[in-house]
């Protein structure tokens, strides 16, 4: 059994390493995930562009000013004197967002009256305009309490010294001071580089492997193995396992990748993360493996990669925060072994959790694994007969 | 190898062989007999079932009804024990392009379970036998059609199966080519090997022990090629050049006395019941529309003729 396997997975090596198409197949998708999730997607928000309109022109909507001046998120690049000026800046996408103090900030913030100071955001994009509106608002909020602190001070400091009564009152205060576990620089490549292992296995063993087969079904080569006293299960093992290899592979590149290029901590332990990346390979490679029973052509065999990878790369919480989903959706994602694989990755990486916290994942992606793998096979041998 | 087949002659025996495919019955009870060491042609248009029977008794597709022995194995229910007893060759070239013709043989060979220590004595029998010595470290891709077809025949007798099928191994080939691949046959037969072979080269046919012609399915002729050919003669064919073969043809058909006609290179084959009264016939009726006849004159069929007179028949039959 094992000579006709070594013999298939010699040929595949072969013809995977002769082949163009297939060498760039195996090292351009790595490289431009890396790109992109490591460079170019970046959640956070910094320096967002700001007109900034002061209708009240006071010393305290100056402070207010310096404040927003002062953030990192923050940049006003405009000083505006009319309303319309602003939407223009608006609608062309040259500011995110639009700060008017309107008339009687002044007073009203020292007279301890809610203050009135408008803010729009450009919200084409729902995400960054959610985070805009929150950071402006933090601004003005914390300028608020320091005005207001500052007044209590004046009051008491007053109400002392005229009582002649010398009292010695601490101003209540509450400090906030949030601290930010396994992300502390709240960066998003670290969230995202980590999720990149993930994509790219999946991708690479699902279509290679699809396609490997397909590939024989179009050049008429499968029909000369069926001739062959080879088994089924030799020639599934013999097509899969050149491509669970080359998978570990692009994991130990990926992830040296992250490590050395964007800095990325890893916390936990190299041996589980290869040993959980061989598990998530039975779903990928079995998924591969089915699909070339449904396919006919190569580009078939694409497309229906992509059918697969797609939805799966969305509901895997890669991107998208899978608590946000609708609930009936949520479920769906329990099949999902990107799902499983993602919270793997993101766990060893970030937060260097073990087994003893991973086991339902792990145990979830072999029950996936082997049902897919196993039933993809049987499917395999009868369409051998 | 076991003592029932010595007993027996035949290398494969097929009884009322059929396979549908939903509605369609691709092999319509069919029923025949190879002997070890022929060379069995199997002759018929495409589409007329023949890639569909060579398949069912390679083990590939399961058959609907009837049976069939190769090897003295049942393919619907040994197929793994038929798979080792015989060598196959698609119709479409079906070794890999993007290895060396070395990688393929030792591919292959490793995939048919040839014993490690007769490895490097197979590869160079096929290699002789390909006379692809000098290329052995070439590409596939590369090699001319009839390298291509002769390294894949010899892929296929890398584990000495005693029986092959040959499925229109000469298609796409040039015809010196073709004329080396059939001696290769020829040495193969001699040497013991039942060669099973599909083709739809009338002048392959020829070369065959012999035939089967199938046509939509069923077995409509099975003899030796000169017996076929001889069966033909209970009427004549004649051989007719004449300024306009197409009219000539339409005004032949369907005749009294004209069993046939068919366009044959630039003249037509028009085969008749009585070879004396028609000639007057023909003569006349060319006359009447103006029709010039340069040559009118009996010929003895070929394999084509008794071919298109077969199907003709059948065609007959079935309206």
């Amino acid at each position: 059994m094992w000579h006709r396997i070594r013999e298939i997975v010699r040929k595949e090596f072969y013809q995977a390493l002769r082949e163009p198409r297939m060498r760039l197949l195996l090292v351009l998708p790595p490289v431009i995930q890396l790109i992109v999730f490591g460079y170019a997607v970046n959640l956070d928000v910094e320096n967002s562009r700001v007109a900034w309109m002061d209708q009240d022109h006071t010393p305290a909507s100056r402070e207010l000013r310096a404040a927003f001046q002062g953030s990192r998120y923050f940049q006003i690049t405009n000083t505006l004197t009319q309303e319309s000026e602003g939407r223009q800046l608006l609608d062309q996408g040259k500011v995110q967002a639009m700060v008017r103090v309107l008339p009687g900030f002044s007073r009203d913030i020292l007279g301890g009256q809610t203050a009135a100071v408008e803010i729009l955001v450009e919200g084409s994009n729902s995400n960054t305009a959610a985070i805009v509106s929150s950071y402006a608002t933090q601004v003005v909020s914390a300028y608020a309490n320091q005005v207001l602190a500052r007044q209590q001070a004046i009051r008491l400091v007053g109400a002392s010294t005229s009582a002649g009564i010398p009292i010695s009152l601490r101003l209540p205060s509450l400090t906030v001071n949030s601290r930010v576990w396994f992300n502390p620089s709240l960066r998003s490549r670290n969230y995202f580089v980590p999720g990149v292992v993930v994509n790219i296995i999946a991708l690479i063993t699902i279509m290679l492997t699809a396609m490997s087969i397909v590939r024989e079904k179009e050049i008429g080569t499968m029909e000369q193995l069926m001739v062959t006293p080879i088994r089924p299960v030799e020639l599934v093992l013999g097509k899969v396992l050149p491509f669970a290899l080359v998978g570990l592979l692009e994991v130990i590149l990926v992830t040296a990748a992250a490590l050395l290029v964007f800095r990325i901590p890893f916390r936990g332990s190299g041996f589980l993360l290869l040993g959980c990346s061989i598990l998530f390979l039975l779903t990928t490679l079995g998924a591969g493996l089915f699909i070339s029973t449904i396919s006919q052509t190569q580009q078939q065999a694409m497309m229906a990669s992509f059918l697969f990878f797609m939805p799966a790369f969305m509901l895997s919480g890669f991107t998208f925060p899978i608590h946000n989903m609708p609930v009936a959706v949520q479920y769906l994602t329990y099949a999902n072994p990107l799902r499983y694989f993602v919270e793997i990755v993101r766990g060893i990486f970030l937060k260097g959790i073990g087994i003893s916290i991973l086991w339902p994942q792990m145990l979830t992606l072999t029950a996936i694994g082997l049902a897919v793998l196993g039933s993809s096979s049987l499917r395999f041998r009868k369409r051998l007969e | 190898m076991a003592a029932s087949h010595e007993a027996n002659q035949w290398a494969v025996e097929i009884e009322d062989l059929v396979k549908r495919f939903g509605d369609f019955v691709a092999v319509d009870h069919v029923s025949l007999k190879v002997r070890r060491g022929e060379i069995f042609g199997f002759l018929g248009p495409n589409g007329a079932g023949k890639s569909t029977a060579i398949r069912i008794l390679c083990g590939l597709l399961a058959p609907s009804g009837g049976r069939a022995i190769v090897g003295g194995f049942n393919v619907a229910t040994e197929p793994e024990a038929v798979k080792k007893n015989i060598g196959y060759m698609s119709q479409k070239f079906s070794l890999y392009d993007d290895l060396k013709v070395e990688e393929n043989i030792d591919f292959f060979s490793g995939v048919y379970g040839v014993p490690p220590e007769q490895r490097a004595k197979r590869k160079e029998f096929v290699l002789d036998m390909a006379d692809l010595q000098e290329r052995r470290d070439s590409m596939t891709r590369l090699l001319a059609g009839g390298w291509k077809q002769r390294l894949a025949l010899g892929c296929a007798i890398l584990h000495e199966p005693p029986i092959l099928f040959l499925d229109e191994p000469t298609s796409g080939v040039d015809p010196i080519a073709r004329r080396g691949f059939w001696d290769l046959i020829y040495q193969l037969s001699e040497s013991g090997h039942t060669v099973f072979v599909s083709t739809h080269y009338m002048d392959e046919a020829e070369y065959c022990h012999r035939l089967a012609l199938m046509y939509r399915g069923r077995i409509i002729a099975l003899g030796e090629p000169s017996t076929l050919k001889k069966n033909l003669r209970s009427h004549s064919l004649m051989y007719l050049d004449s300024s306009d073969p197409l009219e000539s043809m339409k005004a032949l058909e369907g005749k009294k006395g004209i069993l046939g006609v068919a366009v044959f290179g630039a003249g037509l084959h028009v085969s008749v019941q009585d070879p004396a009264s028609t000639r007057r016939q023909i003569q006349d009726l060319l006359g009447q529309r103006g029709i010039h006849i340069r040559r009118l004159e009996m010929i003895s069929p070929s394999m084509e003729d008794v071919f298109v007179a077969m199907i003709e028949e059948e065609e007959r039959k079935a309206s």
